[in-house]
């Protein structure tokens, strides 16, 4: 049953790495807007756009 | 009909009518110079796409004669700026008319126009814009009006809402839940095998978890809880008992009862408990602090009023700050902007829009030599006047010179929470001593486990959550319905009022509050006589009558004369015109009492009249007919024109207080306090914002929410204005939501005190009560919060 010692060890440092990595997106503000990205990824992409126009042009 | 409905253009860039043809590109018409330029600009930089995404994505250019040269006054300009070194310059803009997806992309376009910006991103919720800018190649006030020429205007203002909102939110709440949650989880896992029996060859490990547990209790007690020992500490300090004392209490008895456990082999310990009470605790924080992005609650005049102001100095003009602005200063105002201190005019035709403080729509003339208040907004040409007080001392802006805006008034009322808590640590207190010294003769060890075990058990984990938990979810209701509250207080500040002041213009009536009707078939010939007699006139009334015929010839007048309360009477060519009221014209009184009549009578040949009825809001019958379980008053700025017609609302004249200032607002609310009255005063304009704070529950009455509101505990869209009684009704129901649910965790407690009295509290009780109550608590509060909400039809 000693692998259980292992096993938890494992099971924390995994644990810890998420809650770090929280700690990170928390502290550089990346849930600080959590509503505009949502609205963002539905707008073009504005080289996509400049060829539409170059296409249109030919 | 339908033809002249297909006829109808629509100007491409805001939507609006376009009343003339004479703005048009491309196949494409536009209301207005100001729409037609910016659809230039944005075709010059090929960023047409913005019209893709929404149909008539911009806002209405009429006005573009803002002006923004006092941004580059370093002075001003500074303040704005969030960062700057050597190479750019960071800026955030709070930009009111961002409201759909092609104002998110033409902003963080902006760099397409001007290469000068590197970097742009919009805050949709908040309505920000920051941007990143080399400030060598492009100024402060070009990247404005570069803005500005795209039409997003930002709306600087001397108290920056932006920066107090982003300093507010640094208290790390989110990852000392995360935190919390991370170790209760842990624990939790850890503590099982104890729970369900470890056989012999095994108890090796539960030294371990014991020791585990500990670790993980340390950031749970000096990270996540540490706030509750700070603010126990605080209020023992200054002698009051609050909830958080015996919060911290529970935190550290549990957190010692542990460690002593796990230290002597003595028993598992309660760090599940510990921890899965400090996560509870923080997320009732957490629902309790809702924030509004969009609102402020915080505003006073400087939110309103100009940043910067023009001064004429030796011939010359320049900006300066409003805080240099003295007296004697000689400043020149433009049309739409607003006057920021008290000062007589000397050059120029005034015409005062007072919409701002007191809500009436209409611009009052002001004549030469006149004083004119601060906070009335010019419109027309420049004009020309002297300051005679300095900004804080104008008659309207010292209204916060007084002591109700000086004096923190967050205890206004004392919470449900507030009050029990006190007796609640004091009995706990005295239940946990009684059982220590029950014990001690007898066994002094029994006597130690069962004083921690009562304080453990007792702890108000359920008291604490029941009032978070029940205000959220009212606040979401409110919100839900147009009525947006500062904090979760104001339900319960809701609940005890009994006193409801209101004010007249723009709170009860609608922004463009009178309705004019033609009961009268006239000529053309006729409808330039009557706008030839009124336009002489100031009065109220003959103004909206030229302004409902349009502008006409104006003809020449013999014999005018104004009879004070009556009429007009004047010749005009050859015709004899008698406007006025039904004596005048009629020689009888009126019968009609409902809607103010113009009578209008042209060579002895009655012709009808124009009927002026006020329009107030849908509903006000309703708040009317809280009476008499709630008193009711009008407070209004206006003279009494209006009285006959108020009286259908308002019973006895005690009710109505006319002319008053926004001093006398305050001081009536006072008055009524001190008669031991909780008042809520219904209010719109600057000049009630002493009146609000004032009052125990202040409304801001609004029709646009983006738009305006004077500082306020709640701010009300004017569009459920009708829904305030079932407001007030459902403030109530929340109150004994929270009562009953107070009942609930008594009962919890009494039973978990049965068992801690004895000194036989397991681990495993403690941490299947704990939750349980939690568990029960929410779930009980949020259901019965959304069934009073469908009593009340509030959802």
């Amino acid at each position: 049953m000693s692998i259980l010692y292992l096993l938890i060890g494992c099971s924390l440092s995994l644990a810890l790495i998420f809650l770090t990595a929280f700690f990170w997106a928390q502290r550089t503000g990346q849930n600080d807007d959590l509503y505009t990205p949502s609205i963002r990824m539905l707008l073009e992409e504005e080289e996509e756009q400049e060829e539409q126009e170059i296409g249109s042009k030919k | 009909m339908a033809n002249a409905l297909l006829e109808k253009t629509i100007c491409y860039h805001c939507g609006d009518d376009c009343l003339t043809g004479v703005y048009i590109i491309e196949e494409k018409h536009f209301c207005c110079h100001g729409c037609k330029s910016v659809y230039q600009v944005l075709s010059d930089n090929k960023l047409c796409s913005y019209y893709n995404y929404n149909e008539h994505p911009g806002a209405t250019r009429t006005r573009t004669d803002s002006r923004f040269d006092y941004l580059s006054e370093p002075s001003i300009g500074s303040e704005l700026i969030d960062y700057t070194d050597t190479h750019v310059t960071i800026v955030t803009f709070y930009i009111p008319h961002i409201h759909c997806s092609s104002c998110l992309w033409l902003l963080e376009q902006l760099y397409k126009i001007n290469p000068a910006v590197h970097y742009c991103r919009v805050d949709f919720l908040k309505k920000q814009l920051t941007i990143r800018f080399d400030h060598h190649k492009l100024s402060l006030q070009q990247l404005v009006e570069l803005l500005d020429d795209i039409g997003y205007e930002p709306l600087i203002s001397l108290q920056d809402i932006i920066k107090k909102q982003n300093s507010a939110t640094k208290d790390n709440l989110v990852q000392k839940i995360a935190a919390a949650g991370f170790c209760f989880g842990n624990v939790m896992l850890l503590s099982f095998p104890e729970y369900f029996g470890l056989s012999g060859y095994e108890l090796s490990f539960r030294h371990f978890f014991g020791w585990l547990n500990i670790l993980f209790c340390l950031p749970v007690v000096f990270y996540s809880g540490k706030g509750y020992f700070i603010s126990a500490w605080q209020n023992l300090r200054n002698k009051v008992l609050s909830i958080d004392f015996p919060l911290a209490l529970g935190i550290a008895v549990l957190f010692a009862r542990t460690v002593f456990d796990v230290f002597n082999h003595s028993g598992a310990g309660f760090g599940d408990t510990l921890c899965g009470l400090v996560f509870f605790l923080l997320l009732g924080k957490f629902v309790q602090k809702k924030t509004y992005h969009h609102i402020s609650f915080e505003r006073d005049y400087r939110s309103f009023f100009p940043v910067a102001v023009h001064i004429l100095e030796d011939i010359l003009e320049r900006p300066i700050p409003l805080s240099q602005l003295k007296t004697g200063h000689r400043m020149i105002i433009r049309n739409n902007e607003i006057i920021p201190a008290d000062a007589i005019l000397l050059k120029g035709m005034a015409m005062i829009d007072f919409s701002f403080v007191t809500g009436e729509s209409l611009p009052v003339s002001k004549t030469l030599g006149e004083i004119i208040y601060a906070g009335g907004r010019q419109t027309g040409e420049a004009i020309e006047m002297e300051v005679i007080k300095p900004v804080s001392q104008s008659y309207l802006t010292q209204l916060w010179n007084n002591e109700a805006f000086t004096c923190k008034q967050d205890n206004r009322m004392q919470t449900f929470n507030e009050k029990v808590s006190r007796y609640f640590t004091i009995v706990l207190l005295i239940i946990a001593f009684a059982s220590l010294f029950l014990w001690l003769p007898t066994n002094v060890k029994k006597g130690f486990a069962a004083f921690t075990a009562v304080l453990i058990v007792a702890c108000p984990c359920a008291l604490a959550l029941s009032t978070p938990f029940t205000m959220s979810s009212a606040l979401s209701i409110f919100d839900r319905n147009q009525f947006y509250l500062k904090n979760t207080r104001a339900v319960e500040q809701m609940a005890e009022i009994d006193t409801i002041v209101m004010d007249k213009t723009g709170t009860i009536t609608t922004g463009e509050s009178i309705n004019v009707q033609i009961e009268a078939v006239l000529t053309e010939d006729q409808k330039a006589q009557v706008y030839s007699a009124c336009i002489n006139s100031i009065h109220p009334l003959s103004r909206m009558i030229c302004h409902f015929l349009g502008s006409k010839e104006r003809l020449p007048v013999n014999d005018y004369s104004e009879i004070t309360g009556k009429g007009i009477v004047a010749n005009i060519g050859t015709h004899r015109i008698r406007i006025g009221n039904a004596k005048l014209v009629l020689g009888q009184p009126e019968e009609s009492i409902h809607i103010t009549k113009v009578h209008l009578m042209i060579d002895e040949n009655y012709l009808g009249y124009f009927g002026f009825a006020h329009r107030y809001r849908n509903g006000l019958e309703n708040i009317t007919g809280l009476e008499p379980s709630y008193k009711l008053f009008l407070l209004s700025g206006d003279l009494d024109h209006e009285r006959y017609e108020l009286t259908r609302f308002f019973k006895d004249p005690e009710q109505m207080h006319f002319n008053q200032s926004p001093q006398n607002k305050l001081d009536f609310i006072r008055s009524l306090q001190l008669k031991g009255e909780k008042v809520m005063m219904i209010g719109d304009g600057l000049n009630d914002s002493g009146a609000l704070k004032q009052s125990n529950l202040g409304i801001a009455v609004s029709d646009n929410i983006n738009n305006f509101s004077p500082g306020s505990d709640a701010i009300l869209d004017g569009k459920s204005f009708n829904k305030l009684p079932s407001f007030l009704r459902f403030s109530k129901d929340t109150v004994s939501i929270i009562h009953f649910s107070f009942l609930i965790s008594l009962v919890y407690n009494l039973v978990g005190l049965s068992y801690a009295i004895t000194g036989n509290l397991s681990p495993l009780t403690a941490a299947i009560l704990m939750p349980l109550s939690t568990v029960t608590i929410i779930s009980f509060t949020s259901l019965a919060t959304h069934l009073a909400a469908k009593r009340r039809k509030l959802i």
